[in-house]
């Protein structure tokens, strides 16, 4: 089952997207969702779905795969879709059935949302689809290195990033291999009542959380044997590089805001 | 309990992005009461056999007789149960499944979800725990305040308790020490003995191989290459090779021994004794010519 | 003359050591491991080898006795510095993987240690290249083999350049591929630099590869001498829950079929010279 998921994957490559700063990437989805706020007619918002294509182009990932792995997230944007198409009571009403009244506003709220929600979410799809998740840490740790004036540990955050990031394939490994340690013994996980489920799951998170628990103490022994005391005095193996394309897709998407102010009424 | 692979292929993810073919069109008859051993290397496809032979994976094509329930892909079939109480499986490092309190409840968990009453699972926890050679007071204590060669018994114990009939080892001694590895095999071959088990060892281990199995099974890449008795199997040693798989020691030796004689040993040696054994009485007899 | 690397004098330590009831898990233990050496600490599940290993870089400090690290005692002072020449390899091949990717899990102790930039890249080239990992630089660890990830932790170990590589447990949950691949690159390493192993094992034939091997028995140390000496040992160490080697264990058995040895032989090259020589060569 979550073999299917695409969320939060990597998929390797060498586009123009792929090969961008993650600093840059970040600050482009960020900025974006701002801008898409701009946005509020049809043809600011046909703007704003054309640019996403052309970035979906730009990053050669195959469509069907975004399509496919963004079906979790097309439940809640037809719910929201419903929920403005049904609540919102302004404009002339351009369908009736009962008690069912849909006004024009409405509609038009409803696909605006949507859209508004399909970007975003294939951008962000974009952006985790196509940097490394080793990246996106030490762009985010450089990126709030400010904080630390604040006393935010930075470092500290990201290093815990980094390392969840690398221990789930190997606890999602041992789930498997202790959920079925437990089928084998006559556990059953997936009928009865939701009691029995529950009773049920109790062989399997135990000795998951003992397993964590002594990876956690294996783990922390082997990095303080191998010299780890914090962030003070460290160098850093992973350097990232702002070049001129990661300025210029900044510099697009500025464009792109000012366009949208223009065309929006 | 017969076990019988029809042609059974199996696929990881199936039909998505990421799918993974682990086995092609395996073909294994498990005898009742055999010791079946299956040996490859890591990533030939032997811990995914091991898991459809009581139904933990079904397999994508073909088919699986375990004694008289057949699993196929695609079938549901309520008869699993029945073929998980038969079929016990030692997980690599089982030590990893236990949870319960004590050591008591986690050797009663397995019988009693197969609907054992709750004295007769007790019962049998208590004598486990002795033929395991833990002492007594193990059985009241938690599973986690053991040392690691204690959690093992335990959680070997735990799947004895459901008295199958058919017993799967995985590696079971992985990690052990030497005297720990040699009680725990030899303990297994008694068993397998005393109340006439069916038991499959997967393993990278040659000499267990030789020593324990009468047939073994050769896994590489997905399938199933080579099958026969241990005298079969080790007779091609050029075969072995194409597998990166070796002889047990004490036949790499008796070769040797045999290129310096110039003359042969009437059988393949399986183990350390049966060499000396035979190298003795080779030796009288030359002697008495 | 030999230069001493880690000496151990008098060491005992206790995990619980409020407890009266709780045996020492090292009791007054002695030993010195000089410079170049490969040193291999041997005993059963429980015979207090791998406290022994934790005593050796300061993740315990014993509770009598001292402990000495190129000639200096090992305290909170010395720890950083001694930790910095001495690479560790534990037993779970998953655990100690810290990095995100094989090169990122190699400089990460180049990191802690402040190495500048272009130094680390040139190390972690050069480490990867060492242990024959160059071709995984990018691989993720749940790609990895076990012998594959504990090559990638000793090529994090090198990487430091250190005096010492101790060995904790290191093979012992590999399959026999992944334990071949670990220990010749062990010896390869020792046949172009100086390194100093220590390796903590109960497999026989990584012993057989040491210089020296020190016994240890419910944590008191047993025996110490060359390989050969104490496999001489025989049934004693039988006794003690280890394995004897594979010529031993036939020159034994053969003997009680009545067949007449020079000797109980180490290495199946003599026992079959041994053969040939009383049995044929007439």
């Amino acid at each position: 089952m979550l073999e299917k998921m695409i969320f939060g994957r990597f998929i390797p490559g060498d586009s123009f997207i792929h090969r961008l700063d993650a600093r840059a990437k970040l600050i482009f989805v960020f900025l974006f969702i701002a801008v898409v706020f701009i946005a509020n007619n049809w043809i600011t918002y046909a703007i704003l779905v054309l640019f996403t294509f052309l970035i979906i182009r730009m990053s050669r990932i195959r469509l069907y795969f975004l399509v496919n792995g963004l079906k979790p997230v097309v439940i809640l944007i037809i719910f929201t879709f419903l929920l403005h198409l049904f609540f919102t009571r302004e404009g002339a009403i351009i369908f009736e059935w009962k008690f069912l009244r849909i006004y024009e506003e409405g509609l038009r709220q409803g696909i605006f949302i949507s859209i508004r929600f399909f970007v975003l979410v294939i951008l962000t799809s974009i952006l985790t689809l196509t940097t490394t998740p080793i990246s996106i840490t030490d762009a985010l740790e450089t990126l709030l290195n400010p904080l630390k004036k604040w006393k935010l540990p930075v470092h500290e955050l990201a290093l815990m990033m980094s390392i969840s990031l690398r221990f789930i394939p190997t606890l999602m490994d041992e789930t498997d291999k202790i959920m079925k340690a437990q089928m084998a013994r006559g556990s059953d996980m997936t009928t009865g009542s939701m009691k029995e489920r529950m009773n049920a799951i109790v062989p399997l998170l135990i000795p998951l959380f003992v397993s964590a628990f002594k990876r956690a103490e294996d783990l922390a022994t082997a990095m303080e044997v191998r010299g780890y005391k914090g962030g003070e005095g460290r160098t850093r193996y992973r350097k990232l590089e702002w070049a001129t394309k990661d300025t210029v897709i900044i510099v697009i998407l500025l464009i792109l805001a000012i366009i949208l102010v223009y065309f929006r009424s | 309990m017969d076990i019988t692979l029809q042609q059974v292929s199996y696929a990881y993810a199936k039909n998505t992005p990421f799918e993974k073919r682990a086995l092609y069109d395996v073909d294994l008859h498990i005898p009742s009461g055999s010791y079946q051993a299956i040996i490859g290397h890591t990533g030939s496809g032997k811990s995914t056999v091991l898991q459809h032979l009581n139904a933990l994976l079904k397999p994508t094509e073909g088919s699986i007789k375990i004694g008289d329930v057949e699993v196929k892909a695609e079938k549901k079939s309520k008869q699993l149960r029945k073929v998980r109480q038969k079929v016990g499986i030692v997980f690599q490092f089982p030590e990893h499944q236990l949870f319960d309190e004590t050591v008591l409840k986690d050797i009663m968990f397995g019988p009693m979800n197969f609907g054992v009453s709750e004295e007769e699972a007790k019962r049998r926890a208590i004598d486990l725990v002795k033929l395991l050679g833990l002492p007594d007071e193990v059985l009241e204590k938690s599973p986690f305040d053991l040392s690691g060669g204690q959690m093992r018994r335990v959680a070997i114990a735990g799947v004895l308790a459901m008295n199958p009939e058919v017993l799967v080892l995985d590696e079971p001694t992985a990690g052990l020490d030497p005297r720990g590895r040699k009680e725990i095999m030899d303990l297994f071959y008694h068993l397998h003995k005393e109340k006439g088990l069916t038991t499959v060892l997967v393993t990278h281990s040659m000499e267990d191989a030789a020593r324990y199995a009468d047939r073994i099974a050769i896994m590489h890449d997905g399938k199933c290459v080579l099958a026969g008795t241990p005298q079969e199997i080790f007779s091609d040693e050029v075969r072995l090779m194409d597998y990166r798989l070796e002889l047990p020691q004490s036949i790499k030796f008796q070769k040797k021994v045999e290129q310096m004689m110039e003359k042969k040993l009437p059988v393949l040696c399986l183990t350390e004794e049966m060499l000396a054994e035979e190298l003795a009485q080779f030796l009288k007899k030359e002697r008495e010519l | 003359m030999k230069r001493e690397i880690i000496s151990l004098q008098e060491v005992t330590f206790t995990y619980a050591e409020e407890d009266k009831s709780m045996r020492p898990a090292v009791n007054n233990v002695s030993y010195t491991v000089y410079e170049g050496e490969w040193v291999a600490i041997v005993g059963h599940n429980g015979s207090g080898k791998s406290t022994l290993a934790r005593l050796m870089n300061g993740l315990l400090f014993p509770q009598t006795g001292k402990v000495r690290v190129f000639g200096e005692p090992l305290d909170e002072q010395s720890l950083w510095d001694t930790r910095s020449q001495m690479g560790m390899v534990f037993q779970n091949p998953d655990n100690q993987f810290v990095g995100a990717t094989v090169q990122d899990d190699v400089a990460f102790a180049l990191e802690n240690n402040g190495v500048p930039f272009e130094e680390m890249v040139e190390r972690v080239k050069r480490s990867l290249l060492k242990v024959k990992m160059s071709d995984f630089m990018n691989s993720e660890p749940h790609h990895l083999s076990g012998g594959q990830k504990q090559r990638v932790a000793i090529a994090g170990a090198i990487a430091l350049q250190p005096k010492i590589l101790l060995l904790d447990e290191a093979t012992s949950m590999l399959d026999p591929q992944g334990r071949d691949e670990v220990l010749s690159t062990v010896q390869q390493l020792r046949a172009e630099t100086d390194l100093t192993v220590i390796s903590i094992t109960h497999d026989l034939e990584e012993a057989l590869l040491a210089d020296r091997v020190i016994m240890m028995n419910q944590g008191n140390k047993y025996a110490e001498g060359k390989p050969e000496e104490i496999f001489q040992r025989g049934q004693e160490l039988v006794d003690l829950g280890l394995d004897l080697p594979f010529a031993m264990n036939v020159s034994r058995l053969l003997k009680k079929q009545g067949v007449t040895l020079v000797a109980e032989h180490m290495s199946e090259e003599e026992l079959v010279n041994d053969l040939w020589t009383s049995h044929f060569n007439k």
